[in-house]
C-alpha cells in the first residue's frame, strides 16, 4: 500500500455546491485527525474561513494584482467623450474636467486604450487582494482576501495553490477548503486534485446545487466522494441524495448528524474533532473512509 | 399610496438563509402590498423553489459577439492580440472564437483593420417572470452553465422586475461583482447572518462591500441558538440595526427543508415578516 | 520539426508543467537544428482564455507538436485547427528533456 508523502503529495479538496453546509468544519476536523505533514489551501478567497479555527500567524503577505485596468493621465485627457461612449461597461465618466475610469465597473478590456485620439490611457496591473502565507500548529496555510467586488477569484485560487506547492512542496497532503458554488473559482480549485469531498446538507436547494456541482465536475474526471452533513434534519431528502449519488455511482463517505455541540467548539476557535462529539465520531470514520478510497496510509511525518 | 422600495438581500457567504429570508419577505408583504422579488443569485437560483411549480415564460438575455467575414479577413491576427480575454485565436486559414470568453467589449470590430468583424446577438441566459398571485412577482435571472458574465443576466433581471411597490433583490453569496451589481440603485441591504465566527466575519466582508456603495443596512440573525453578544457588539459599533432574530429550530429547518415557507405556514411568523419589511421601510426614513 | 513543452523553468533539466495555459515557460526545441528556446508565457498569468492565448503563442511561433499532460478543449480545438498535434506526456515529476527524449522515441499518443 502507497504511504501518503514518498514524494508524491495527495491533493484532497473539500467542496460544495453551496455555502453553509459545514465544509470548513469538516476540513478542520480533517486537519486535525490527518497525521502525515500537510499544507492547507483556503480557496475561499470571497470569504476565507478556515483561518478562524486553525489560529494561523502571518508571516508573509503579498499583493494581488489580477487583471489590468485602464487608466486615464488627466494631463494628455482632451475631455472628447469618445473613451466615455465606447465603454461598453459604463465604466468611464466625466470628472471635473476630465474623465476618469471606475475600478469597480473597469473589465480590462483596452478599447478606450485603442480609441483615445489623445494617447491619455494606458493599462495598469490593478491591485485586487491580498495573499497570506502562515504557520499553523498542524502546517502551513496559504489564504488570501480578495478586494470587495473585485473579480478574478479564479486566477487567485491558481496562485494559491502554486504557492502552498512551491513553499511546501514536501508535504504528503495539500488539504484544500473549496469555495461555494460552481464558477470560476471551482473549477480553479479541482484542477490538479487527487480526490474531491464534495459536502452538501438534505434540503431541496442542498440536492439542487449538488447535482449542478456534480455535473460541472463530472468532465474533469476527478474522483467524487460526498458527505451528507446534518443528515438527520431531513431523512427524506437525505434518502434522495442517496439514490441520486448510488445513480451517479458516487460513494457517500459519511453521514454526520446534526450536533449543537459544533457550533460552540467553533467559538472556542478549535477543531471540532478535538472533542467526543457525535459529529466528531462521524467525521473520524469519513477520514478513515478517504483514506481508504486514496489507497493510502495515513502516518505521522518526521 | 404605493411604497416605493428596493431592498437587497445579501450575505458575506451562501447557506446564511437569504434566499429564505428573501422569500418569506416577499411573501409575508405581498399578503397586503405590490412585491416583486428577483432572483440575482443567476449562478444558482433558486427562490422558485418555495413556490409552487408552474410554467412560467422566459426570454434570453443577449450579449453582443463578433461574427467574421471570411472574404475580407487577412488573418493578420489583430483581433486576438487586441483580446484581453483569449477569446479570439487567428489559425492558419480561419479566426477561431470561443464565445464563453468573451466580454463583449466590442474591440476586436473596432481594431479590424479590413472591416471583416461585426457583431451579432448571442444568448448567454434568461430571465423569467413568475406571477404567483396578484401581489407577488417572481423574476428569476439564470445563466448558462459554463457562462461568465453574469452581470449582464442581473441588470436585465433588475431592468424586468421595475414596477411600482416593492423591490426584493436576493443577491448571490459573497462580496464579488455580481454582489455589486445587485446592490446598484438599492435603497436599503438586509445582510443576513449566523451567530458564529463564520458568520460574523462573512459578515464583516459584506459590510466592507455595503459600506463601500454606501447603502444603509440592517442585520437579520439567523439560526441563532441565543449566543448572539460577538454580533451585536459588532453592529452597535458601527450603529447597524438587528432588525430581526431568527432561532435555530429544527422545525423551521424541516419547513425550509421541504421548501415551503415559515411565514406561510404559521401566521406568526408572516407577522413577524410584515414587521421585518416595516422595519427596513423606517429605516430610510419611509412611512 | 519544433516541438514545445510546457514548464515550470527555463531550462531543459527542469519539470513538466502538468497545465499547458497556465505553464510559466513554454521550451521550444527543433529537431533538426537541436536548437532549443525558453520563451515566458505572458499568458500564464492573464485573468481568463489562457488555453487560447497560449494557442496563439505556439501557433505565432511555428510549432509543430506540443508535448503535455492536458489541454483544455477551447487549446485543443484551436491547437487543432493551427495543424500542431498534441501528444500526451503523462510521466509525473519527468524533466523537459524526459519529455523531448520521450517524443524522439516516436511512442507519444495523439490527445
Amino acid at each position: 500500500m502507497q504511504v501518503i508523502g514518498g514524494g508524491n503529495m495527495i491533493r484532497l479538496a473539500v467542496v460544495s455546491g453551496k455555502g453553509g453546509t459545514g465544509k470548513t468544519v469538516i476540513t478542520g476536523g480533517i486537519v486535525h485527525l490527518s497525521r502525515c505533514a500537510k499544507v492547507m489551501v483556503d480557496c475561499d478567497v470571497d470569504a476565507a474561513n478556515l483561518e478562524l479555527i486553525v489560529n494561523p500567524h502571518i508571516i508573509k503577505r503579498e499583493e494581488f494584482t489580477g487583471m489590468e485596468g485602464a487608466y486615464i493621465n488627466p494631463a494628455q485627457c482632451s475631455s472628447c467623450g469618445v473613451c466615455s461612449d465606447a465603454c461598453r461597461f459604463g465604466a468611464i465618466e466625466p470628472i471635473g474636467d476630465t474623465y476618469a475610469v471606475h475600478p469597480d465597473q473597469c473589465e480590462g478590456c483596452g478599447v478606450c486604450r485603442v480609441i483615445c485620439p489623445s494617447m491619455a490611457i494606458s493599462m495598469r496591473p490593478r491591485v485586487c487582494g491580498e495573499i497570506y502565507y502562515s504557520e499553523t500548529p498542524y502546517g502551513n496555510l496559504v489564504h488570501a482576501r480578495l478586494a470587495p467586488g473585485a473579480a478574478n477569484s479564479g486566477l487567485l485560487v491558481g496562485k494559491i495553490k502554486k504557492i502552498a506547492v512551491e513553499r511546501n512542496g514536501e508535504c504528503d497532503l495539500m488539504l484544500v477548503d473549496g469555495p461555494p458554488g460552481i464558477g470560476c473559482p471551482l473549477i480553479s480549485t479541482i484542477t490538479g486534485m487527487d480526490q474531491l469531498l464534495v459536502v452538501t446538507e438534505p434540503s431541496v436547494s442542498g440536492l439542487h446545487d449538488l447535482q449542478r456541482l456534480i455535473r460541472v465536475c463530472r468532465p474533469l474526471r476527478v474522483n467524487m466522494m460526498v458527505a451528507i452533513n446534518k443528515y438527520d434534519l431531513n431523512l427524506g431528502v437525505s434518502n434522495s441524495i442517496r439514490e441520486y449519488c448510488g445513480k451517479e455511482d458516487i460513494p457517500i463517505g459519511g453521514m454526520i448528524p446534526y450536533d449543537e455541540s459544533v457550533i460552540d467548539v467553533v467559538r472556542k476557535g478549535r477543531l471540532v474533532t478535538e472533542y467526543d462529539t457525535p459529529a466528531a465520531q462521524a467525521i473520524h470514520s469519513l477520514w478513515d473512509e478517504i483514506v481508504s478510497t486514496l489507497g493510502v496510509r495515513d502516518i505521522a511525518g518526521q | 399610496m404605493t411604497t416605493s422600495m428596493k431592498i437587497t438581500i445579501a450575505s458575506g457567504k451562501g447557506g446564511t438563509g437569504k434566499s429564505m429570508v428573501a422569500a418569506n419577505l416577499a411573501w409575508a408583504i405581498s399578503q397586503s402590498d405590490r412585491v416583486t422579488l428577483v432572483d440575482c443569485d443567476v449562478e444558482e437560483p433558486n427562490l422558485h423553489l418555495f413556490f409552487p411549480p408552474d410554467d412560467p415564460e422566459s426570454t434570453d438575455v443577449q450579449v453582443l459577439i463578433p461574427a467574421f467575414d471570411n472574404s475580407r479577413c487577412t488573418l493578420c491576427g489583430d483581433c486576438a492580440g487586441f483580446c484581453a480575454f483569449g477569446a479570439l485565436v487567428v489559425a492558419k486559414d480561419r479566426v477561431l472564437f470561443f464565445p464563453e470568453h468573451c466580454h463583449s467589449c466590442g474591440g476586436c470590430a473596432l481594431v479590424c483593420p479590413a472591416d471583416a468583424i461585426t457583431e451579432i446577438q448571442r444568448p448567454i441566459g434568461t430571465v423569467t417572470t413568475r406571477d404567483l398571485s396578484a401581489h407577488l412577482s417572481l423574476v428569476t435571472g439564470t445563466l448558462n452553465e459554463g457562462e461568465v458574465l453574469g452581470v449582464k443576466v442581473i441588470q436585465e433581471a433588475k431592468r424586468r422586475a421595475e414596477k411600482p411597490g416593492w423591490m426584493i433583490c436576493d443577491a448571490s453569496p459573497g462580496t464579488s461583482c455580481p454582489v455589486v451589481e445587485t446592490l446598484h440603485g438599492s435603497d436599503f441591504c438586509l445582510l443576513i447572518t449566523e451567530s458564529t465566527p463564520f458568520g460574523l466575519h462573512d459578515l464583516e466582508l459584506a459590510y466592507s462591500v455595503t459600506s463601500h456603495l454606501d447603502v444603509p443596512v440592517g442585520v437579520v440573525i439567523n439560526r441563532s441558538d441565543g449566543k448572539d453578544e460577538e454580533v451585536r457588539r459588532f453592529c452597535n459599533e458601527r450603529g447597524i440595526p438587528v432588525l430581526a432574530t431568527i432561532p435555530f429550530d429544527r422545525w423551521i429547518a424541516s419547513v425550509q427543508g421541504s421548501g415551503d415557507l415559515i411565514s406561510r405556514v404559521d401566521p406568526t411568523w408572516k407577522e413577524r415578516f410584515i414587521a421585518l419589511g416595516g422595519a427596513c421601510r423606517s429605516s430610510v426614513g419611509g412611512t | 520539426m519544433k516541438i514545445c513543452i510546457p514548464s515550470r523553468g527555463p531550462d531543459i533539466q527542469d519539470l513538466v508543467d502538468e497545465r499547458f495555459g497556465r505553464a510559466p515557460y513554454f521550451i521550444i526545441h527543433d529537431t533538426e537544428s537541436k536548437m532549443t528556446e525558453a520563451h515566458v508565457n505572458s499568458a500564464a498569468g492573464a485573468m481568463g482564455g489562457v488555453g487560447p492565448k497560449a494557442a496563439q503563442f505556439l501557433l505565432n511561433q511555428g510549432v509543430d507538436s506540443l508535448v503535455t499532460e492536458r489541454v483544455g478543449g477551447n487549446a485543443l480545438e484551436a491547437l487543432k485547427a493551427g495543424g500542431i498535434m498534441v501528444l500526451l506526456y503523462e510521466e509525473k515529476g519527468s524533466t523537459v528533456a524526459d519529455a523531448i527524449t520521450a517524443f524522439l522515441k516516436g511512442n507519444l499518443k495523439e490527445q
